[in-house]
């Protein structure tokens, strides 16, 4: 198998082309939870595209910031799952979505206090123990200042690696979109992170909240890569070499050729040849 | 209650709160929050059940639904699954009063999705049928496709939710009357079929466990006139049973 480089956020009105596509280093991600079912065609879509391509299982729903371990029938799903198309990466985010039972479909947020470190640890541990395999932790977007951090994200991110055994998904995207809402550096919080630990790189679009005072950036994920975060991406790559990179896509979906257009750019820059123009 | 626990209940709490007084949500940019995750359950809604959607138009659909997401917010991070109680809901809601149809469409929309989404089985093949005998066939006991799903309706609820799901209206010559379907995916695309009140009654009675003989006679009391073997034909073509190997007969 060649080495990954540049891959795509799968979308099923894309399969024809998906399946057709024979470019070097591509590689294929999906939400694991959309394919959690005992059978039909959408599995069979997925059994598919493992033939073809190497897959990453990004899941948006594991909850790793919860007080409560993850749920043990999900991580059993999500197993059969690794073990049906034994996916290249499998990673998750830094949030919490569930509360006693009940499911919020977003990515929140939290305090990192030493206690928030030693819950997501254990669910990170637990989470690998029952995948029998390392996990990528993304970095979360941020909209609110949130009171009692007593980590910074990078640290706490660093420390949740070394203490768990996980890697990192370096979302630069969702890092420009915090250190605007935020007002912070993004530059100074690249040069902080601990890019060792980083599996997978996700390179995604935003858009602008002009209702909020300043705008907020809105980690929308509807429209293509915006040139400040091509930069920071060039800004990473130059430090840390190689790494899978993913253009995210989930909103306002074109069409696969121009996905792949705007993929071989990240592709280009990882191969080492010149920056397609 | 740790201060991880202490913050999300006040978080969970604020999403609905608009005057809430917790530091996160007194911040304008909170209302992403009260948005996505909102918005996750409308639109897992409207994908679930898209019959109901074209039939009330999106304002309406949107209304119910952020209505039902108040008393039954998910509980399973499948949102592909999201609005298991989305038609006896629809049947109680005042809004849909003139509408009385609308929750057996969302019952339709629903066993569609778990037929979709079942597992795959293998339907009963004809040359098994023809190879049995009259003996045979009056003991053994069929087991339903697992993607199987039966469907009866008071109203025209069939022809209503085909016509959504094609987005064409239905005609003003639609008799008002009960109706009875299946549905079923013998191999990747989902059907559903119209089929006679009998015809279910021997289905579900194959389906509950019964011999096909007990199946046929309980049919034939219910409804004297019915032809057996047309009702046999047509679920072996639509592949409604399936056999599994040993277990041919007791």
């Amino acid at each position: 198998m060649t080495s990954l480089t540049a891959g795509i956020g799968f979308k099923p009105q894309h399969i024809d082309e998906a399946l057709a596509c024979a470019e070097a280093g591509v590689w294929l991600e999906v939400h694991p939870e959309n394919y959690m079912v005992d059978g039909g065609p959408r599995l069979a879509m997925l059994d598919a595209l493992a033939e073809r391509h190497p897959l990453s299982l990004h899941g948006v729903s594991l909850s790793l910031g919860s007080i409560e371990p993850p749920d043990t029938n999900h991580l059993a799903r999500l197993r059969r799952l690794v073990d049906r198309v034994d996916p290249a990466l499998v990673s998750e985010h830094l949030a919490w979505s569930s509360w006693e039972g009940r499911y919020l479909p977003d990515l929140l947020p939290f305090p990192r206090s030493s206690e928030a470190l030693c819950r997501v640890v254990d669910n990170v541990q637990r989470t690998q123990d029952a995948l029998g395999r390392r996990i990528a932790v993304e970095n979360p977007s941020h909209y609110v200042y949130v009171e009692g951090h007593e980590w910074g994200e990078t640290d706490f991110l660093g420390e949740l690696a070394h203490r768990s055994g996980c890697g990192l998904l370096l979302d630069i995207n969702n890092v420009h979109v915090s250190a605007h809402n935020l007002r912070y550096d993004a530059g100074e919080y690249l040069d902080r992170f601990p890019l060792h630990e980083v599996m997978e790189i996700h390179l995604a679009g935003h858009t602008v909240d002009d209702t909020v005072r300043g705008g907020l950036l809105v980690d929308s994920h509807d429209t293509a890569i915006g040139e400040t975060v091509w930069a920071l991406y060039e800004r990473v790559i130059a430090r840390a070499g190689q790494r899978p990179t993913l253009i995210e896509r989930d909103g306002d979906v074109p069409s696969f050729a121009t996905l792949m257009d705007e993929r071989r750019r990240a592709h280009h820059r990882l191969a080492g040849d010149a920056v397609a123009a | 209650m740790s201060d991880l626990a202490c913050y999300q209940r006040r978080f969970l709490h604020a999403l609905r709160d608009t005057e809430s007084t917790f530091s996160s949500a007194r911040q304008p940019a909170f209302d992403v929050y009260r948005n996505t995750t909102l918005r996750g359950c409308i639109d897992a809604l409207e994908a679930n059940y898209p019959a109901v959607a074209c039939l009330v138009g999106r304002d309406w659909f949107r209304a119910a639904a952020a209505a039902y997401i108040e008393v039954s917010p998910p509980t399973d991070v499948r949102m592909l699954f999201y609005g298991d109680g989305f038609a006896s809901f629809l049947d109680d809601a005042p809004q849909a009063a003139e509408l009385p149809y609308l929750g057996d469409v969302a019952r339709l929309d629903r066993l569609w999705t778990e037929s979709q989404h079942a597992a795959d089985d293998t339907p009963l093949p004809a040359a098994a049928w023809a190879m049995l005998g009259a003996d045979e066939l009056a003991t053994m006991r069929v087991r339903p496709h697992a993607s199987l799903r039966l469907f009866r309706a008071p109203r025209p609820a069939v022809t209503i939710w085909r016509a959504s799901r094609d987005g064409r209206p239905v005609g003003d010559d639609l008799p008002w009357r009960a109706e009875c379907a299946i549905v079923i995916r013998p191999h990747m695309n989902v059907t559903v079929l119209d089929v006679d009140p009998a015809a279910l009654s021997l289905i579900q009675m194959c389906a509950s466990g019964h011999s096909l003989g007990d199946a046929i006679v309980h049919t034939l009391d219910l409804y004297p006139d019915v032809a057996i073997d047309r009702i046999l034909g047509g679920c072996q073509l639509a592949g409604v049973f399936a056999l599994s190997p040993g277990e041919p007969s007791p």
